[in-house]
């Protein structure tokens, strides 16, 4: 019986350290960081991964040994104790310091992602509105400003340029969504009624899915849409592009 | 039992009865059948996540015929909001505070009832009104509630944005409502009994832990219930008489402006207001279980608690760190960046805590004569599983991180490892424990090992992949993965965790089993089968009406076990006098 349960929680040990071990292998991990601020956030991550195996390792340790000492049969009785103020000091205190070691490392690292003071100058690369369910862009237009006549819309694809700040301000017609862009580490939910500005630097170009995180109704599931981070020039050549074609046409043409 | 008390009709005895322990009895059932419910809705969501839009054996024809045997996006959603809101609101809160909280206070304090036994009655009958709201969502036009366990609005305010935000909806909210009240009169009934109606020599400091987990829990929700409960009316006033608490200006839901007539509110109001309430009602579904695994350690392993007064600090300031930490729900809502920052410092204090009360456990088994009865494999369970659900948390209260995890299903894993790997294993554990005093017969200790190892080994094949699953990115609430590429090669991962929940879905039959066997032929149990030292182990089992067949009087705390204890290994709480 004994041997059961000790190694019960030696096999949830092993278990779980294998399963976390082969996980990068398969792919069952974060993917990889395309933007800025993946790099301080996937180091945070992984810096708060190693407590969290430390802190495992240690209490599934001890546990299997108390059980596996405390169900043999042992003559005598177990002795009374309440209590050690020492040990209980001790532990609150250097757990204490653990945690409080993680509030302030992650400081900058919100700073960076939320602090109006970090927010890039020059007013919004875009501005996104979501409704159920589907994506939809604009960039300024030739009067360089954003929520006129002019802007050019897009749904589906967001374009921006990579390596440098993107601005974006979100925006929705219906109920609560959340733009998601795993690759980018950033999720911003995009409440009705207001205007959330979110910002971020993609170092690659390259195309990255945009998720819906937020429960926008039963079409949620399918609320996808692509972010594609081009180079600056072929960005401007990109924007000139879609201003010319509304000139011409007269209207966009979102998909 | 009791002598003389004139024989009373099965209406009386169990159905109208005002007597705590028939009334826990009466929340035990109704709560265990919606734990089962819930499970049922879980195994639905489970192979949609398998095998999506996929027509289920049997059961497609039999649930969704009419819509072609398989799944809806419309239907699934109302599956998860529904499973959410039957587990916290309906199956786990009412088994901790209704079931054990009913039938245990008294019988640990030394009282012959709850102080206000009409009112008692009073909050199951409202329960039970509640759970008929609840359950009637499902049968009204447009189908139970869309909106998740969470009902953030606009989606669960304006009708036009979710077939189920009309009157499952309305339902849903009346449900919560109704239940709040019900919440907020039992919980009053537990602390005015535990502050008034102590046994003479039963200080604060003698009472178990199973006691102050319930009591910590119940002020906890007189604290935030009201929130939670007025929330719920603003939001059906939104509905009903055209308010806009939640609802901003300029919505077009569907191109065209919903019917609403006022608007200028704020969808992040409710947000508020539900986390006010909600998180501490994690803590609420976590501070009782708590308590019990405190007590069943300490008792099957002949040896006190570790750190008694600790543990009560430790419980009474999550309790109060508990009512400042809402906003970590709402890192990614638009909170702002010191509230995010504040919120965050709050979170990780309350961390701390927790963390210490596991150390504490492990040090009250320590060196002890453990006898691994099912309901301490159980206990111990919940320590480990327990542990691996704080230590997410980590994860998830540094704002960066979680402003990647949240929403995805590592909060799912993080949550369930808690509620389920901690606290209904904690429930399972005190069931053993508890269940002979409350049938006068004992569980078979063979079933019931067998049935915590495939639980054991269940939970942690469903619910740990659920890390490796959020940490790729993969979001909750969602009725298809497949539709991004990024979560292409998680399929497999989606389907092992389904094989795995439907074999620990099954694998409970045995504790049915295990129950209907005990109380047709179960071995009769006396007073004390556990060779425990507090107060319910006094009465005769199962306690008649009044509990005790003798006064008491308590001279010393709850736990003392061992060597110091004097003749047995032993020490009852309670001199009997008479
Ligand atoms: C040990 C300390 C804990 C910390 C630091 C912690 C932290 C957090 C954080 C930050 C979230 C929000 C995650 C997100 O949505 O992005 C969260 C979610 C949650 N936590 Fe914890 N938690 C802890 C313990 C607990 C306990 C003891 C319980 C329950 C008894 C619990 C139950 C939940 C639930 C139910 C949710 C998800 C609610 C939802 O979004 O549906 N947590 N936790
Ligand atoms: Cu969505
Ligand atoms: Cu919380």
């Amino acid at each position: 019986m004994r041997h059961i349960a000790a190694l019960l929680v030696v096999a949830l040990l092993a278990a779980v350290v294998v399963f976390f071990a082969i996980s990068p292998a398969h792919g069952w991990w974060l993917p990889a960081g395309a933007s800025s601020i993946a790099h301080p956030i996937d180091a945070l991550f992984d810096g708060i991964l190693v407590v969290i195996a430390a802190g495992f390792v240690l209490v599934m340790a001890l546990l299997s040994w108390a059980v596996w000492r405390g169900a043999r049969s042992q003559p005598g009785r177990a002795r009374t104790t309440h209590g050690h103020l020492g040990l209980e000091l001790a532990w609150t205190a250097s757990i204490g310091a653990v945690l409080v070691g993680i509030a302030f490392a992650q400081l900058p690292t919100w700073a960076a992602l939320r602090d109006p003071r970090a927010m890039p100058e020059g007013g919004a690369t875009a501005m996104v509105v979501a409704h159920q369910w589907a994506w939809r862009f604009a960039h300024a237009g030739d009067d360089g400003k954003l929520g006129t006549e002019d802007d050019l819309e897009t749904a589906s694809e967001l374009v921006v340029p990579a390596g440098e700040p993107v601005l974006l301000t979100l925006r929705s017609r219906d109920v609560i969504h959340s733009f998601f862009v795993p690759e980018l580490r950033i999720k911003q939910d995009v409440v009705p009624g207001r205007a959330i500005s979110l910002w971020f630097t993609i170092e690659r170009p390259g195309t990255y899915e945009l998720v819906c995180a937020e429960l926008c109704g039963f079409g949620h599931y399918a609320m996808a849409g692509r972010v594609r981070a081009v180079a600056r020039t072929e960005y401007d050549a990109w924007i000139a592009e879609r201003s010319r074609a509304r000139l011409t046409n007269g209207a966009e043409d979102a998909r | 039992m009791s002598t003389g008390a004139p024989r009373r009709g099965f209406l009386r005895t169990w159905i109208f009865s005002v007597d705590h322990k028939v009334i826990g009895l009466q929340y035990l059932v109704a709560s265990a059948t919606m734990l089962l419910f819930g499970g049922l809705l879980a195994m639905a969501i489970r192979w949609q996540l398998a095998w999506p839009w996929t027509e289920m054996p049997i059961v497609g024809q039999l649930v969704f015929g009419d819509v072609g045997r398989v799944i809806s996006p419309a239907a699934y959603t109302a599956l998860f909001t529904m499973h959410g809101t039957a587990m916290v609101f309906f199956a786990v809160l009412p088994l901790l505070t209704g079931a054990f909280g009913n039938y245990l206070v008294p019988l640990l304090v030394g009282a012959p009832d709850m102080a206000f036994p009409r009112l008692n009655a009073a909050s199951f009958w409202i329960f039970l009104g509640a759970m008929g709201l609840f359950l009637a969502g499902f049968f009204v036009e447009g189908g139970a509630a869309e909106s998740g366990w969470t009902a953030y609005p606009p989606l669960a305010t304006l009708p036009s944005a979710a077939p189920g935000s009309g009157a499952g909806q309305t339902l849903w909210l009346l449900a919560i409502v109704v239940l709040g009240v019900s919440s907020i009169l039992n919980s009053l009934n537990a602390v005015v009994t535990v502050v008034k109606m102590r046994a003479p020599g039963m200080t604060w400091m003698r009472l178990p832990l199973t006691v102050w987990g319930l009591l910590v829990a119940a002020a906890l929700q007189l604290a935030a219930l009201p929130v939670l409960t007025a929330g719920g009316v603003l939001q059906l006033s939104d509905r009903w008489i055209g308010t806009a608490f939640y609802t901003p200006a300029g919505l077009l839901v569907n191109s065209v402006a919903p019917e609403v007539a006022g608007a200028g509110g704020s969808p992040l109001l409710w947000q508020h207001l539900f986390w006010f309430y909600s998180h501490p009602a994690v803590y609420v579904m976590v501070l009782p279980a708590m308590g019990f695994v405190s007590d069943i350690l300490s008792v099957h392993s002949r040896k006190p608690v570790f750190g008694y007064k600790p543990m009560v600090w430790a419980m009474s300031s999550i309790a109060g760190l508990g009512l400042m930490v809402w906003g970590h729900h709402m890192f990614t809502s638009g909170l702002g960046f010191e509230m995010g920052r504040a919120f965050m410092l709050s979170t990780m204090l309350i961390a701390l805590p927790s963390a210490v009360k596991t150390f504490n456990w492990i040090a009250t088994i320590w060196g002890g004569r453990i006898r691994l009865t099912a309901a301490m494999c159980f206990a111990l369970g919940f320590v480990a599983l327990f542990v691996i659900g704080g230590l997410s948390g980590l994860w998830l209260a540094a704002t960066p991180v979680d402003v990647y995890l949240h929403d995805t299903y590592l909060v799912v894993a993080h949550f369930h490892y808690i509620v389920f790997g901690g606290t209904v294993l904690a429930v399972f554990g005190a069931l053993h424990h508890w269940l002979p005093k409350m049938t006068g017969r004992a569980l078979s200790e063979t079933l019931g090992r067998w049935h915590f190892l495939g639980t054991f080994v269940g939970l942690n094949c469903v619910f740990l992949p659920m890390h490796q699953l959020g940490i790729a990115g993969m979001i909750r609430r969602t009725a298809d993965p497949s539709v991004y590429q990024l979560y292409e090669h998680l399929a497999p991962l989606n389907r092992f965790v389904t094989w795995s929940a439907f074999a620990l879905a099954a694998w409970q039959l045995l504790f049915v089993v295990n129950v209907l066997w005990s109380l047709r032929s179960g071995t009769r149990v006396g007073r004390n089968p556990w060779e425990a030292t507090t107060l319910e182990w006094e009465a005769p089992s199962p306690p008649g009406h009044g509990n005790f067949d003798r006064d008491l009087v308590i001279d010393c705390g709850p736990y003392e076990y061992g060597d110091a204890a004097g003749a047995r290994d032993f020490r009852p709480q309670a001199r009997s006098r008479s």
